[in-house]
């Protein structure tokens, strides 16, 4: 049966059978850098696209409908339109940073595409401190950001930059100790071992109360950590008019806005694969006909359809939310989250330790 | 940067926020002094939309100077007429038949309850809420349609005349407007659960932009910014005009002074309006719509006052007459100004978040202050 395991597999063994190693491997790599960026820009468009349309319906509007079907091509036509815009450097800015931080935020995003997994066998790179990378990398685009807003030479983006910097710091606590109660659950760090293991049940339904607690927290967290709203201090228009992107135009605000939409698809990819399974189809303990049915759906969608879901619902706060101030999101992360995700890891452990769960 | 010597210190940040700034509802330029996060001083600098107004209006006649004032307050333009128009009648003891009067209630109410709506939306906007706006457009755009019916205009209405109004209602005026009694009544709990009951929203509001009474009488504040620190100043209780006395409503306050206070109090306002509206509409006594004048108005030599309760304050209109065809001097006395002023007092000290979150609760209409 045609499964994109085998496709990965054969393309593979294919190189390694006609060209030497190393040869093989290049192209390897050119391929997923290929695949990376067109992903880049696929979901690029589908979700501004969906960011546009699901704003629309909750405000009674109707969203962009006029650009090819259904207004599909609106974003593709928004891209060209960016393109052929002029990029002004202000004076007085840091070149080299100004023109730099765009690129760094957005090779963050790609770098994060690596230990996802798409589906059975598909995935980049199985690297075996999946996690631990995820962590890692992501806290890296804070780089970007407070580079844009220092070389910006623009008090707005300064101060955007510094608040993105303060709230980044902080939130990555508290998804770091959500992310690790999952770990001690699991007892990996391996992503497709953190999904294999949820073979016979999604985390958020065997790990007892702690996994929905560690759920909610997570989900907040990469809320702030993506600069999305409620917690858009970084950009906060009615403030900061665009926050640290202020003085970018054309493709450099188009790499800002590109990679805050993919840094949300991947947030949600790894909310999906931790809690929900990742491409693992939804079982029902004994019902062998409905899980029959519901393995015949591939795993790729399985993923998909998680992850946009997670999406949908970090949209739908942002539509619905009022934002909050600097000193209560840092307040709600120091004095609330940061507590309860200890506490949580604590009882996760004691939980998994006696084998508690299902 | 403007440099002011002995109000800075080495460190402070000074940022123009404005004159195109996305919170600032127009043209309004504010130059904020801020250590940090942490505002330290507020300079409001006006005068970008200034039209000198009330200069125009010493070359027009009695008759035209009331259309001037749409253009000031755009959100409670027919408010504005009302007070224009109530100043000429006092001056040539022109009465106003029952029937103008109830109309010209009927469309300040409604007015009133527009401008409300709108404040409401921007008031989301201005917190980082965007839904809300469009949710408030769809019922304000049911009362623009009611009065294109009826006034021929949707927003710069022009629709009252010394001595009543310019024409009788249109016949469908009465059912539409039940229509949106009944549309508005509903829709206005789902405010209350998309953005009132909000925990994020309380926690911006509450304790943010507080004024003492005291304060805010010295400022010169009015409507619903006084009215939030508890202090009764409802110009259609105090001081009646075209049959305020014979309807029944509350009048709207709170105690707290702060921006959630101040919020209350519109949304209260809106109810209380619609409760006006709904007791008239039904109501409406038959008769002359406006009272004979003389094809030329002279006020009498003197000073004339009038004052009116308009959707952000009082409004006041002075006129000083020679006896001519034109006002000699003409001086409007506009809420949003003396408003405005009290910004600095209630957000000195607090975070760049609430000076936007109290300058969205003052509901500023720019070409208000900058006449």
């Amino acid at each position: 049966m045609f499964s994109l395991e085998s496709l990965a597999h054969n393309i593979d063994l294919g190189l390694n059978n006609t060209f030497p190693p190393t040869i093989a491997l290049l192209a390897e790599m050119v391929i997923v850098g290929v695949g990376v960026i067109s992903l880049f820009a696929v979901l690029g468009l589908v979700l501004v696209f969906m960011e546009r349309k699901v704003s629309a319906y909750m405000q009674i509007r109707k969203g962009p409908n006029r650009v090819g079907f259904q207004g599909f091509a609106q974003t593709a036509a928004d891209t060209l339109k960016l393109v052929l815009k002029e990029g002004l450097t202000p004076d007085g800015a840091d070149k080299f940073l100004f023109n730099l931080a765009p690129f760094i935020v957005m090779i963050v995003a790609m770098l994060l595409m690596a230990p996802i997994a798409f589906t059975k066998g598909f995935q980049i790179w199985d690297i075996n401190i999946g996690v631990l990378y995820i962590s890692a990398i992501s806290s890296v685009s804070v780089i970007g950001i407070l580079m844009a807003g220092w070389a910006s030479n623009n008090k707005y983006s300064l101060i955007g930059a510094m608040r993105s910097g303060a709230q980044i710091v902080s939130y990555e606590l508290s998804a770091g100790l959500a992310i690790l109660a999952m770990v001690v659950l699991t007892g990996s760090l391996q992503i497709s071992e953190i999904v294999a293991s949820q073979q016979n049940g999604w985390w958020i339904f065997k790990g007892h109360i702690p996994a929905v607690i560690s759920f909610i927290i997570f989900i907040i967290a990469v809320t702030a950590e993506t600069n999305r709203a409620p917690f858009d201090m970084a950009e906060a228009e009615s403030e900061l008019t665009a926050g640290f992107h202020t003085e970018y135009s054309g493709m450099r605000f188009a790499f800002f806005f590109l990679a805050e939409y993919v840094n949300i698809f991947i947030v949600c990819a790894i909310g999906a694969t931790l809690y929900f399974g990742g491409w693992m189809p939804f079982h029902i303990g004994t019902w062998e006909m409905f899980n029959h049915v519901m393995d015949f759906i591939p795993g790729i969608i399985w993923f998909f359809g998680k992850t946009f879901g997670l999406i949908f619902l970090i949209m739908w706060f942002r539509w619905t939310f009022p934002r909050l101030r600097i000193d209560q999101l840092l307040n709600l992360e120091w004095t609330y989250l940061l507590p309860i995700s200890m506490f949580n890891l604590l009882l996760m452990t004691v939980i998994s330790i006696m084998g508690w769960h299902f | 940067m403007i440099e002011e010597v002995g109000t800075t210190t080495e460190g402070d940040l000074i940022i123009n926020v404005g004159p195109q700034h996305p919170s600032t509802h127009g043209v309004l330029h504010l130059v904020i002094t801020l250590n940090g996060e942490t505002v330290k001083k507020v300079e409001p600098h006006l005068g970008y939309i200034h039209r000198s107004i009330e200069k125009m209006c010493e070359s027009l006649s009695y008759r035209q100077f009331i259309y001037v004032t749409s253009r000031m307050d755009y959100l409670s333009s027919h408010i504005n007429n009302q007070g224009c128009a109530l100043v000429v009648e006092k001056g040539m003891q022109i009465e106003v038949p029952e029937r103008g009067k109830v109309i010209r209630v009927l469309m300040a109410e409604l007015t009133r309850i527009a401008s409300h709506l709108l404040w409401w939306g921007a008031m989301g906007m201005d917190i980082g809420a965007f839904t809300p706006f469009f949710h408030a457009f769809r019922e304000r755009e049911a009362i623009n349609d009611i009065m294109e019916e009826t006034c021929g205009a949707r927003l710069t209405m022009n629709y009252v005349v010394p001595g009543g109004v310019m024409a009788d209602v249109h016949p469908n005026f009465q059912k539409r407007t039940n229509e949106f009694i009944k549309l508005l009544k509903s829709k206005i709990d789902e405010y209350y659960i998309l953005l009132t009951g909000n925990i994020i929203l309380q926690e911006r509001l509450k304790g943010v932009g507080v004024i003492s009474a005291e304060d805010a009488i010295s400022y010169g504040c009015s409507g619903p910014v006084l009215r939030a620190c508890g202090v009764k100043s409802d110009i259609r209780k105090m001081a009646p005009y075209d049959g305020y006395e014979k309807v029944k409503f509350d009048e709207v306050f709170e105690t707290a002074g702060d921006s959630f206070a101040r919020y209350m109090v519109r949304m209260n306002e809106i109810r209380q309006s619609l409760s006006i509206v709904e007791q008239l509409i039904d109501n409406i006594p038959e008769g002359e719509f406006q009272a004979k004048t003389k094809a030329v108005l002279k006020l009498p030599k003197g000073e004339f006052y009038s004052r009116v309760e308009t959707a952000r304050g009082e409004f006041g209109v002075y006129v000083v007459s020679e006896g001519g065809l034109t006002p000699y001097r003409i001086k409007f006395r506009s809420p949003g100004f003396s408003n405005l002023s009290a910004l600095h007092q209630m957000t000195r000290g607090s975070k760049i978040a609430d000076l936007v979150a109290t300058m969205g609760t003052l509901d500023l209409v720019i070409p208000d202050i900058d006449r």
